[in-house]
């Protein structure tokens, strides 16, 4: 009899585990190892590390740097990425669907194999051996496009057209139809295509080493080389740290814990 | 109806309850069902009726008490093996299989004992799952039943709402169930639909023979199509009887209520077969404790119209509503009001009389907790009720509004409301009322007419001069019946509300 | 008109952007020599010969694609499972359930990454294939929980009760009735793991045993080690992946998008 009442509810339990084991423990495993510090072996507990990232000045302009990339790299996105979602999602083509596909098509395909072709490209027009910030931006931009195509058309797809018909009928002119009405609706894609880039274009790695030449060292660059070339584990957990305090206060102020997370990584379109 | 004579009880409920997260859906609830009747929970929602149900079913496991079904405990049966049927209320339909499919899936999964003989001339009984050709020719019947013949290979998603709900009644009868449960199984329909379905139901049931029950909020099915009707609310069985039993002799003013269109008004026992109500006493077929307070209910149909004079009571039109078959007057007997049908119509305005017979006036014992009396607000920011003028504190009626300096109320959004005139519901505790035999010092005065010793403390009902209103209290001091007395209210204990807003 | 002009401009420009090094790719994939050389192009299929011939990089597709299946396949399973069990749980288990099944979602790819390394290196399995497996299921199964539980949430609930009325056991219910329900999401949630697993680099690299690469690792590090020019070979594999994912895409997305999964 009691397996009736609890057979559907006991299948989460493996994924409950599985969570617990794999996300959890680790996680805080990351928290263990930022404050402590192994001195012949033994483990203390210590904020060396965070006084360490603190002080030192290297550490400080990298975090600087991967911020201001971010920052530009989801400015450009959202540039580019607002008018062709807006022209698509207004577009009177029966198949929109097919239209959007083709923009975020290459989102499916490895990111490493079109990073690389686009250095192909650089390298032709002859930027690769000079520009290595340019090309680290191009390269975000070039990668994360989708991500911000993808929930700005979705929500501009779903607003109501009488909205705007009313407010037209208000005596709104295009302009102000757009910047009273459109783009207030729009936010949520907004903020959520935000959340979708900016966190990437700060740790995302293979796109500033593979453009840059190996010279531009991002945040996500950094702890790789705490964890793969420097074997300090510790300072490597305490930048992860500190990037999820990053992460975390972005969607503070985006308000972007909801869940159109999945939403922008495309779950819909297969 | 032949089944009914037998008194066979198919299923019986003891003391059930159903506690959901701490809140009880269904409370304490006995009844027996008898083989072959078609028999209708009916209530509002939230009353427990599809509580009830579902624990039929076996989807819910009662928190306390036993289901009986034939004599057999089933509480803790599982769903799939219970030998009963359920209709949804949004059919459930398999949205992946088609018609056929959806009817067949129950008789596939079924194994039936199939009795062999082998060699030695023993024989064994091996259970064997239904024959390709059994499967076939008992959809093909069960679609028959429901008018659906060639619809095998249509899917869901191609039927009409009617159709669909033809559909899950065929797949929950070919299973061949003892009992049929029918969740409000019209309730997604259109009313011209409900009503042929009712009918189709009805007739089913009787080719069938199965024991059919049903749930539903409408009043007006539950009186068409059952043979035994369970009144339920708040988790509670209010009534069980007959569609006429129910109608004619409710149990309480409830049941008056849901169950028709009715009058409720308070009333009190004045002697034996005598009630009291609208300051008028009637004859009436009840026999209560004099002086019990009762609800007294009359079905607009009972009330005739008569001269304004001739009538016992005496009443004003305040609208007059066309209804079809007849009108539905309604006049305001002092401050109470008055629903009528009849086939007479009548202007606005008018003066009417009223006629209720004796056998129309249908009593019901009130559990008498609190004091109740229609009242309104004054100039002063008193309240009239009951014959008398009561301080009271108006800034209850709004929640954190004040009094300005002219005695006009400020609501909590700074806008400014006069009450003078305003009608109010007021209710007093019976441990809030306290007396004096200074008549000056009370709000209202009157006689005190009943005392009854409660063990600690005394029962008083006092009776006002004027309209006769009661007052009824209880206080630990000793008092004689027939002392004239003032009845005083503390301003805090007047619990007032709106009867409607107010712009 | 001019509105209709600029926007199909726009439109043109973004296009080129993404679709240009995709497009020189391509067609430098049929010119043998080492270097892209926009003045010289001659037609042959050396590459695609070199690249098929090129054992170890047919070994790295082979363990991409088997790794992309395997974890897609494992992620499914638990994802779907868990999926169920949270819908039909309580809400304090539900809701703690759902909170932490976001982590992975929400979080750098680096962190997750990292946070399995600590983990394995402490248990003697870091790079391991188990590592690298669980790795790309952290990856693959919060997405396939999140593409099932909108279909749980769609379906008529009573389907299941109305099964076990019938009589199937609580099994025969969930996979007779539930599932086939559910099925789409179940599909999509196998489809996006396949493809994240596919994409990923970071986590791999921090997961897979030593001597094991995947077409990401492999090229990065060729890339690094500055042998990517040396082996042309990867721009005709580089190609053959653009065309395929192009056609295989285009193709489920023109003839599967029927009205009813459109908002979904």
């Amino acid at each position: 009899m009691q397996r009736f009442h609890f057979s559907r509810k006991q299948l989460c339990i493996p994924y409950g585990l599985f969570l617990a084991l794999f996300v959890v423990i680790p996680m805080l495993l990351i928290l263990f190892y930022a404050f402590t510090k192994e001195t012949d072996g033994n483990l203390s507990f210590s904020f060396s590390n965070f006084i360490g990232f603190f002080t030192s000045r290297a550490k400080l302009s990298t975090l600087l740097m991967s911020i201001t990339i971010a920052i530009i790299s989801t400015a450009l996105c959202l540039l580019i990425a607002y008018p062709i979602a807006y022209i698509l999602a207004r577009s009177s083509f029966r198949k929109k669907n097919v239209l959007l596909m083709i923009f975020i098509l290459p989102m499916w395909i490895n990111f490493v194999l079109r990073i690389t072709a686009l250095r192909e490209l650089l390298d032709l027009i002859g930027l690769l051996e000079s520009q290595n910030y340019l090309n680290t931006l191009i390269g975000m931009v070039y990668d994360f496009l989708p991500f911000m195509i993808l929930p700005l058309y979705t929500t501009l797809e779903k607003i109501d057209k009488s909205y705007l018909e009313a407010a037209a009928d208000l005596g709104g002119n295009k302009f102000t139809v757009f910047t009273k009405v459109t783009f207030p609706l729009s936010m949520p894609g907004v903020i959520s295509g935000i959340t979708m880039v900016f966190m990437p274009s700060m740790t995302n790695y293979v796109v500033s080493d593979t453009l840059s030449n190996f010279n531009i060292t991002i945040l996500g660059k950094l702890i790789d080389e705490y964890f793969t070339t420097y074997d300090n584990w510790h300072m490597g957990s305490m930048i992860s740290i500190i990037l999820l305090l990053i992460i975390f206060l972005t969607m503070l102020a985006t308000g972007g814990f909801k869940d159109n997370e999945k939403e922008a990584r495309g779950t819909n379109l297969w | 109806m032949a089944e009914l004579k037998k008194e066979e009880k198919i299923i019986e409920i003891v003391n059930v309850s159903k506690i959901f997260d701490e809140t009880a859906a269904v409370q304490d609830i006995s009844f027996y069902v008898r083989k072959g009747e078609f028999i209708t929970f009916l209530g509002p929602s939230g009353c427990g009726k599809t509580t009830t149900l579902r624990m039929i079913a076996g989807f819910d496991i009662p928190t306390s008490g036993k289901i009986l079904l034939g004599g057999k405990d089933i509480t803790n049966l599982p769903p799939n093996r219970r030998p009963v049927n359920t209709v949804f209320q949004r059919y459930a339909l398999f949205p992946h299989y088609n018609i056929y499919d959806n009817i067949a899936f129950g008789l596939k999964l079924k194994k039936i004992p199939v009795t062999y003989r082998n060699d030695k001339d023993e024989t064994y009984t091996k259970m064997q799952k239904l024959t390709r050709k059994e499967i076939d020719e008992k959809v093909r019947a069960a679609l028959a039943v429901v008018d659906l013949e060639g619809f095998e290979k249509r899917s869901v998603s191609t039927l009409s709402g009617g159709q669909q709900q033809r559909v899950a009644i065929a797949r929950a009868i070919v299973n061949e169930p003892e009992i049929l449960l029918l969740d409000e199984p019209l309730g997604a329909l259109d009313l011209k639909m409900r009503k042929e379905m009712q009918i189709e139901l009805k007739e089913m049931h009787r080719k069938l023979g199965i024991t059919f029950i049903y749930v539903t909020h409408d009043q007006e099915e539950a009186l068409t199509m059952s043979d035994t009707i369970v009144v339920m609310k708040d988790g509670r069985i209010q009534q069980i009887g007959t569609p006429t039993s129910i109608y004619n002799e409710p149990a309480n003013a409830f049941v008056a209520d849901f169950i028709g269109d009715s009058n409720i008004l308070n009333g009190t026992m004045v002697a034996k077969y005598t009630v009291r109500f609208c300051n008028k006493n009637f004859k009436c077929v009840d026999d209560y404790e004099k002086n019990e307070k009762v609800d007294v209910v009359v079905r607009p149909e009972d009330i005739v119209m008569t001269d304004p004079d001739k009538g016992m009571l005496k009443g004003r039109v305040v609208s007059v509503v066309f209804k079809g078959v007849h009108y539905e007057i309604t006049a305001m007997v002092g401050r109470s009001e008055m629903v009528i049908q009849s086939t007479q119509s009548r202007n606005v305005g008018d003066i009417i009389g009223m006629d209720i017979e004796p056998d129309n006036i249908h009593i019901m014992k009130k559990e008498f907790t609190v004091n109740q009396y229609d009242g309104y607000i004054t100039k002063k920011n008193t309240v009239v009720f009951g014959d008398g003028e009561f301080d009271c504190d108006v800034t209850t009626l709004y929640p954190g509004s004040h009094l300005d300096e002219e005695g006009y109320l400020i609501t909590a959004d700074g806008e400014k409301i006069d009450l003078t005139d305003v009608d109010v519901t007021v209710e007093v505790g019976l441990e809030d009322i306290e007396i004096s035999d200074n008549a000056d010092e009370g709000g209202a005065r009157g006689h005190i007419v009943q005392l009854i010793y409660k063990g600690d403390h005394y029962q008083y009902i006092v009776r006002t001069e004027e309209n006769e209103e009661d007052y009824v209290f209880d206080i630990p001091d000793l008092w004689n019946e027939n002392d004239y007395v003032s009845i005083k209210i503390k301003p805090e204990n007047i619990h007032m509300r709106l009867k409607q807003e107010i712009k | 008109m001019v509105k209709k002009i600029l926007s199909v401009a726009i439109c043109a420009i973004v296009l080129l952007f993404v679709y240009a090094p995709i497009l020189l790719l391509v067609v430098y994939s049929f010119d043998s020599s080492k270097i892209i050389n926009i003045h010289e192009f001659s037609f042959s299929f050396e590459l695609y010969k070199q690249l098929f011939r090129d054992q170890k990089i047919m070994q790295i597709l082979f363990n991409t694609v088997w790794l992309a299946f395997a974890a897609a396949g494992l992620s499914t399973i638990l994802g779907t499972a868990g999926a169920i069990g949270i819908f039909y749980s309580r809400k304090r288990v539900a809701k703690p359930l759902n909170a932490v099944s976001q982590i992975p979602v929400i979080n750098a790819e680096i962190v997750t990454a990292i946070s399995l390394a600590l983990l394995f290196s402490m248990v003697a399995l870091y790079r391991t294939y188990f590592s690298l497996i669980v790795g790309h299921m952290v990856l693959c199964t919060p997405f396939v929980v999140l593409s099932v539980l909108p279909k749980l949430k769609q379906m008529d609930s009573n389907t299941y009760e109305a099964a076990l009325d019938l009589g199937a056991s609580p099994a025969q219910a969930l996979f007779k009735v539930v599932i086939p329900q559910i099925f789409s999401g179940i599909l999509a949630g196998f489809m996006l793991s396949v493809t994240l697993s596919l994409d990923d680099y970071i986590i791999t690299a921090f997961t897979k045993p030593k001597t094991f690469d995947t077409i990401s690792t492999y090229v990065y590090n060729a890339v690094k080690n500055g042998t990517n020019s040396s082996t042309p070979a990867l721009r005709a594999l580089s190609a053959l992946i653009f065309v395929v994912m192009i056609v295989i895409l285009l193709v489920i997305n023109l003839r599967a998008r029927k009205p009813a999964n459109k908002g979904a």
